[in-house]
């Protein structure tokens, strides 16, 4: 089973996620639903069978249909979901006041959901979403439920359909917010089969971020749907089996655990029996103390915690379990044509899979992968600041898309792991700031992906997002953090103290912590060796001149 | 005055000084492994052989200390000027020219002059700073919240730490060096196992030992 769960994965990631615009030589012929969840089903625990309510036994015509038979019931979850960053993609930071969320920031991936929204809002959690500029639909019927809580394993959304899934007859061509060729997808089915989310409902989104498997987090991919216990020793059936919600707990449709404003520490621990339900974090489970301090091994574990986050340790590299993630990405060189003038593509990464990646194409530019990747890390105190649209950047400098703060003495900082990704991206050269670029949009006339023009897709980005734009434009270099916190090995397999502890460790570099064993050249380690090599040079030259007097004047004293 | 073997060195403090061999061997291997000099060992069981080992030295001073003190046996390590000269003329002068050691030990005196001295500085200086910040070391993390500049001052307390280390190290090179000057290295090891020594006894010692303590003369 788990091979065949392997080779479906594969299947599905073999297919350019994005990638051909026009896809008109597609076989016409029936793609057929998958039969089985990617994560396997746990045994449920609910009071009701969906299979047996007659509101669900009826053919349906489309997602809004299936989403009025639940609210009929269900009275206050579209309300609910509908105020989730599921579905607003809008979130105001608390402490820097950012407007942030999805329809509001740009990136080094696909840059911005405005002026690409059929194709971004493909993965929204509801139905119809078709302007960035207006917030989501606000019908009842406009949150799709199906997408969580579907378990029959066949409901899917087209890739470019604003959140609707595939229905019959499925458009030839038409591919899955995964990348698949697109099903029928069975609606009754689906609606009859619902429960609590498993890892598919929430990877089919959130593993493909950025474009394909892994592109972007580099901590999330289609290797968590059924992981190895090496990969992830909590969602792997083998291990604890843990599905998403089993950390990011919900409350109403509200979940915990956010990537704007993270929990870095967490002082609180397990807190009473069922009391925590608004945080993801490790210690909620495992406490403040995690490691048995019974021992002195524990003990000097556990005297870590104040300076470094659990993933630090526990996840010793990210994307592992053989999906690579993206770490560079060139929009720069995108647009060049082959010799008959049409767009190519190069694939000269080898995953470990065998599978040939993408290492430049004509539509996005060059690209670098890697795979089972050691973090980089930084003091975090959970906030991260957006160089959002708005914001005057420096040209002359690496600009940071996103940036890390954290302080090493303030307490609940600590050193945490993080993807970087290198990005070269579009940015306004009499205005100094990040565009936005509209590149999908296979009828416009102005989409990068479309006419491999890039002054059209900034030009038509900067209005789709209703920004000032000066038409002049140039690339700049960019760093992106992403705070790695899947793919969580067993014990055994975390970070080696050497790893960190020697010279030129992980985290040579970092200030405000002392690390032992990373320095044995310093001023004392100096001074230390010059003391024991001035007694070695004293106790030989003392020995030496015994041996040569002494043999000079043998028998002299000893009468 | 007549030259008798006698039993200097009693179980306790024979025990006492091959446990601090094998222990301080195992703390300077370790430590100077912990300090990034070789990597011989993994760092964490590295951490455990280290730590352990230094509770196990710290009993064991303790156990000392409290025997030294019970004794009496402390008084031999108070260091006296009387005769430092002539030790110290020996060791840079006389030695080489193949002279007698000027120091003869007496019961009460099994360490010349210069030696009293050294490990009075040891005794005082180099092993409460090992120790005081060995243990400020390992606990860092109970009083790193109660102090302003943890993070310096752990890093000045490790340095300490390490410097004794070295200091240490170096005492060793000469402890074991001087055991080849005089009679030689064999003479001078063999007591610390047997526990006798040759040892200049007045005829009141001898009498008193013959009389009280017989199984302490050969």
């Amino acid at each position: 089973m788990p091979l065949s769960r392997r080779t479906w994965g594969a299947a599905l990631t073999a297919l350019a996620f994005m990638s051909s615009p026009v896809m008109a030589e597609e076989q016409a012929a029936q793609i057929t639903a998958p039969t089985a969840n990617k994560s396997p089903t746990k045994p449920s625990h609910a009071t009701a069978d969906h299979t047996k309510f007659e509101s669900l036994k009826k053919a349906f015509n489309s997602g809004p249909e299936v989403t009025e038979a639940c609210i009929a019931c269900h009275t206050e979850a579209d309300d609910q979901v509908m105020h989730s960053i599921h579905f607003k993609w809008d979130y105001t930071h608390p402490e820097t006041g950012q407007k942030l969320g999805k329809s509001n920031v740009i990136n080094s991936f696909c840059g911005s959901v405005a002026g690409n929204e059929p194709r971004c809002t493909s993965c929204h959690a509801g139905y119809g979403w078709e302007d960035m500029a207006s917030p989501p639909p606000q019908q009842s019927t406009a949150v799709d439920c199906l997408v969580c809580h579907d378990r029959s394993g066949q409901y899917t959304k087209t890739a470019t359909g604003a959140g609707h899934p595939a229905l019959d007859p499925v458009k030839p061509g038409t591919k899955t917010i995964t990348g698949a060729m697109a099903w029928p997808v069975d609606l009754s089915k689906a609606a009859q089969s619902v429960g609590l989310p498993g890892r598919d409902n929430c990877g089919n989104c959130h593993f493909y971020g950025g474009g394909g498997d892994n592109v972007k987090h580099g901590d999330l991919s289609s290797a968590l749907y059924a992981p190895d216990k090496s990969v992830d020793v909590h969602m792997s059936p083998d291990g604890q089996d843990f599905t998403c919600s089993t950390c990011h707990v919900s409350d109403q449709h509200a979940w915990a655990g956010s990537r704007y404003a993270v929990h870095a520490s967490d002082p609180e621990g397990t807190g009473l029996p069922g009391q925590r339900r608004d945080v993801a974090t490790c210690q909620s489970c495992h406490g403040t103390e995690p490691h048995a301090a019974t021992n002195i091994k524990g003990m000097k574990l556990n005297d870590h915690t104040d300076k470094l986050a659990c993933q630090t340790c526990h996840i010793p590299e990210f994307a592992r379990g053989g999906v690579a993630t993206k770490t560079k990405w060139d929009w720069s060189t995108a647009g060049k044509r082959d010799a008959d003038g049409k767009s190519y593509h190069e694939s000269n990464f080898i995953q470990s899979d065998g599978k040939h990646l993408h290492t430049y194409m004509s539509i996005k530019g060059d690209f670098d992968w890697e795979e089972n990747a050691k973090p980089i890390y930084a003091w975090f105190d959970g906030q991260v600041e957006y160089t959002t649209g708005d914001m005057t950047i420096d040209p002359t400098k690496r600009v940071e898309v996103n940036r890390i703060k954290g302080d090493p003495d303030d307490g609940k900082s600590r050193i945490w792991p993080f993807k970087r990704m290198d990005g070269r991206q579009a940015y306004d050269t009499k205005l100094n700031k990040l565009v936005y670029t509209h590149v999908w949009g296979p009828t416009t006339d102005t989409a990068l992906w479309t006419n491999l023009d890039w002054a059209k897709a900034i030009e038509a980005g900067m209005k789709a997002a209703g920004q000032e734009y000066s038409g002049e434009f140039g690339f700049v270099d960019t760093y992106m953090y992403w705070p790695t916190t899947h793919m969580v090995a067993p014990a055994e397999g975390a970070v080696e103290c050497a790893e960190c502890h020697a010279k030129d460790g992980r985290m040579e570099g970092l200030t405000g912590v002392f690390m032992p064993g990373t320095d044995s050249m310093n001023l004392t380690g100096i001074l230390g060796r010059l003391i024991v090599l001035a007694t070695l040079l004293g106790v030989l030259g003392h020995a030496a001149i015994r041996i040569l007097w002494g043999s000079k004047s043998k028998g002299d004293h000893h009468g | 005055m007549a030259k008798r073997c006698v039993k200097v060195y009693p179980r306790f403090e024979r025990f006492w000084h091959w446990s601090q061999v094998l222990l301080i061997s195992a703390l300077l291997f370790t430590g100077f492994g912990l300090n990034g000099l070789h990597g011989i060992l993994p760092f964490g069981p590295t951490v455990m052989l280290h730590t352990i080992t230094a509770l196990a030295l710290l009993a064991l001073w303790i156990f000392a200390t409290f025997w030294l003190f019970t004794t009496g046996t402390w008084r031999q390590f108070i260091p006296r000027i009387d005769g430092m000269l002539q030790v110290a003329r020996f060791y840079a002068y006389g030695v080489f020219k193949g002279e007698e050691h000027p120091y003869d030990k007496v019961l009460w005196r099994k360490h010349n002059p210069l030696q009293a001295a050294t490990y009075f500085a040891l005794k005082w200086f180099v092993f409460p700073a090992v120790w005081v910040t060995g243990l400020l070391y390992l606990t860092y993390n109970a009083w790193a919240d109660m102090v302003a500049g943890s993070t310096a001052i752990i890093a000045v307390v490790a340095n300490l730490h390490l410097l004794a280390g070295y200091v240490i190290a170096a005492f060793i090179i000469v402890h074991v060096y001087l055991l080849t000057v005089g009679h030689g290295f064999r003479s001078h090891v063999k007591p610390m196992i047997t526990g006798y020594d040759e040892i200049d006894l007045t005829p009141e010692q001898e009498a008193y030992l013959e009389t009280n303590e017989p199984q302490r003369l050969m």
